[in-house]
């Protein structure tokens, strides 16, 4: 193979790799025509079948830009596609989140000609697929507790990243505000260090290097037993504000809303920085993204005004409560336990809900009975209901805050007819 | 904070409070820990006890005048930090003082490990516990992942046991400690028992909120400090007694 880009990629295959993602479209377009998904995933896995090593082929010769954390892959990876927008070439993405080997697959598939891609992936994944892709670039947003029962330990994890980082030629750009994060890259040849912010501490009490008692002092962290302390930063968020590496500050004003998405902003414009975009030229971009994989979507529905969250762990969940609208605007909460979700409900209890007392508060889901005693031991009051037009029926108002963990946000958007 | 280091409400009567002490939140909280003080308190509120809450950090001193202590669970690494920090004062400060004055405790999961007298760390090596229950955890073959339910010691009154459990230890006990349960589905110890306890010392591997959708659990414990409590007024518990009938049933375990 030349070592220059071809004309369209698509040719530079070997025939079993074509025949293989021809046949994994058809069934991807098949899938999506049967409404039994969007057909991100379906057409990978048939195309992996035949060639167990189509992404290293498909990612060959293609700037990759790999997005992994707990927390607001979809949304980071979303951001990073628009401001990389200002380069006029075609990016392929994993827009709707399917962040495992074989959404990867079908991302690049689906885009033969695009020589950037920026893919979000699994953050137990990660490591391989680095590897499989030749990244230019990884991003490492958060690492929290996330549906135990199917995820490895955060530390195991952060072990991992840690030993893969270290030996990968790669560009990491890193959350320099979650410890756990910070130790992960922490052998990494080229960092950039972005102050993010943490929300969510809970999982970095203790040093990731010696497991003494971690000290804060306002952003700052450092163990008192060891060396191990919060890098310095090239970007940061502060307040509103980017500020970039030569210390200037920009207001962020987001369509999309939240602490969480403006550090997300913050990842990206870092990102947009390796490829030569400058801030300026990537805000716009940034600013105008408003809905992410129906995250984020005003809907109309019987009169009511929605907005949908999506919440798959506590960090997500702070982050969720921290957007509401404030009382009297009404909240519904839908939680499953299905295998997407996490079949452990545990998480529930490490999520403070008090901040809903005072509105009304509506509870859904085929968990909601989980939800209502943790609600009941909060002592927040609520009205669980069958769905999402039993809580509009009840509540009669003119908008509605919508926080769903991941299969009951789909089962609301399927209701609400695939919106945003 | 009061003086002692609880954290004392409107309710607060002095020394008459239940005093819970969360041991180590930073080093022993996996996964919805917390719940298990959210219902001690609750259930004793719901009998009008006061209650004093104490979430005691691996780098502040635990009390030793607490009545209900509570060890959570943690990846290894934290796990054999706990260990190693618990056991930093002797056996007349902090935990060992705390249950050699006959107060009660509640550990879980890896905390449950902690309180025994040995348990496996990262590498399966061998870790010295507590002492404080006779059991030795080591690690087994596979990870125990999901839905458990149990039959609790007839002699305690605790009824059946419903949680989720999600670890790879394999528990046996010697002749000082009794089996808290005997498993119907799932892993626990792996001997078909689950848990162990002895005198006002209990420990199991149902993780996390275990005390959430087991209230007859909860009340024992409570019981150990206040002697037989009153009922609950059924309408403050029949959303748990719901939530209790919903989860057996999915096990095809009746109530």
């Amino acid at each position: 193979m030349s070592t220059s880009s071809p004309p369209s990629r698509r040719f530079s295959l070997p025939l079993r790799a074509r025949l293989a993602t021809t046949v994994g479209g058809a069934a991807g377009r098949a899938s999506r025509l049967a409404g039994r998904g969007d057909g991100s995933v379906i057409g990978g896995v048939i195309g992996l079948r035949l060639k167990p090593d189509l992404l290293s082929l498909l990612a060959r010769g293609r700037q990759v830009v790999l997005v992994t954390g707990t927390n607001g892959k979809t949304t980071t990876t979303r951001l990073i596609t628009a401001a990389l927008g200002a380069l006029g070439q075609q990016i392929a993405s994993n827009a709707f989140g399917a962040n495992m080997e074989a959404g990867l697959v079908s991302a690049l598939a689906k885009a033969p000609d695009a020589t950037l891609a920026v893919l979000e992936v699994d953050e137990k994944y990660m490591p391989a697929m680095l590897t499989a892709t030749t990244a230019r670039v990884v991003v490492l947003l958060n690492l929290s507790r996330d549906q135990m029962d199917r995820a490895a330990e955060i530390w195991m994890l952060a072990r991992r990243w840690r030993a893969a980082l270290a030996a990968a030629q790669v560009r990491v750009i890193a959350n320099a505000d979650d410890p756990l994060v910070a130790w992960a890259a922490g052998q990494a040849r080229q960092v950039t260090w972005v102050a993010a912010g943490q929300r969510w501490h809970d999982d970095s009490w203790c040093c990731p290097n010696c497991g003494s008692h971690l000290r804060r002092d306002g952003e700052d962290w450092y163990c008192g037993e060891c060396p191990n302390r919060r890098p310095p930063v090239r970007w940061a968020l502060v307040g509103d504000e980017v500020i970039d590496p030569a210390g200037r500050a920009r207001p962020l004003d987001l369509a999309l809303p939240g602490r969480a998405n403006r550090s997300n902003a913050v990842i990206a414009f870092a990102v947009a920085e390796v490829f030569g975009i400058s801030t300026a030229q990537a805000m716009d971009p940034v600013r105008q993204v408003r809905s992410v994989a129906g995250r984020y979507t005003q809907v109309e529905r019987h009169g009511t005004a929605l907005r949908l969250l999506l919440a798959k762990n506590p960090a997500g969940w702070l982050e969720a409560l921290d957007v509401l609208v404030p009382p009297p605007v009404p909240v519904l909460l839908a939680v499953n336990a299905q295998t997407p979700d996490g079949k452990d409900t545990s998480w529930l209890w490490d999520v403070d809900y008090r901040r809903l007392r005072g509105r009304p508060v509506f509870v859904a889901g085929e968990r909601k009975l989980d939800l209502a005693v943790r609600l009941e031991a909060d002592e927040v009051a609520f009205r669980m209901v069958g769905g999402i037009d039993e809580a509009i029926a009840a509540a009669r108002g003119p908008s509605m805050e919508v926080i769903a963990n991941y299969t009951a946000f789909q089962q609301i958007r399927a209701v609400l007819g695939r919106v945003g | 904070m009061s003086e002692s280091g609880y954290r004392t409400g409107p309710g607060y009567r002095g020394p008459s409070a239940i005093r819970l002490v969360w041991v180590y939140p930073d080093l022993l909280s996996t996964y919805g820990d917390r719940g298990n003080l959210l219902v001690l308190a609750r259930r004793a509120r719901l009998r009008g006890l006061p209650v004093e809450i104490a979430e005691v950090n691996s780098d502040q001193r635990v009390p030793v005048d607490g009545d209900i202590y509570l060890l959570g669970g943690g990846e290894d690494l934290p796990q054999v930090l706990a260990a190693r920090r618990l056991a930093a004062g002797g056996p007349r400060a902090g935990l060992a003082a705390a249950a050699a004055r006959g107060a009660v405790i509640f550990a879980v999961c890896a905390g449950y490990q902690i309180v025994g007298t040995e348990f496996g760390g990262a590498e399966g090596e061998p870790v010295p516990g507590l002492g404080l229950l006779d059991i030795r955890s080591g690690r087994g073959e596979r990870r125990g992942v999901g839905e458990i339910v149990a039959d609790v010691d007839p002699a305690l009154g605790a009824g059946r046991l419903t949680g989720f459990e999600n670890h790879q230890g394999v528990t046996r006990r010697g002749p000082g400690a009794k089996p808290l349960a005997t498993v119907v589905t799932g892993v626990g110890n792996g001997d078909g028992t689950e848990g162990a306890y002895a005198g006002r010392v209990a420990g199991t591997y149902l993780h996390g909120p275990a005390l959430v959708r087991n209230p007859g659990l909860a009340d024992m414990l409570l019981s150990w400090v206040t002697g037989p409590l009153p009922p609950v007024d059924p309408r403050q518990e029949g959303l748990v007694l719901q939530l209790r009938a919903e989860r057996l049933a999915a096990q095809g375990a009746p109530a």
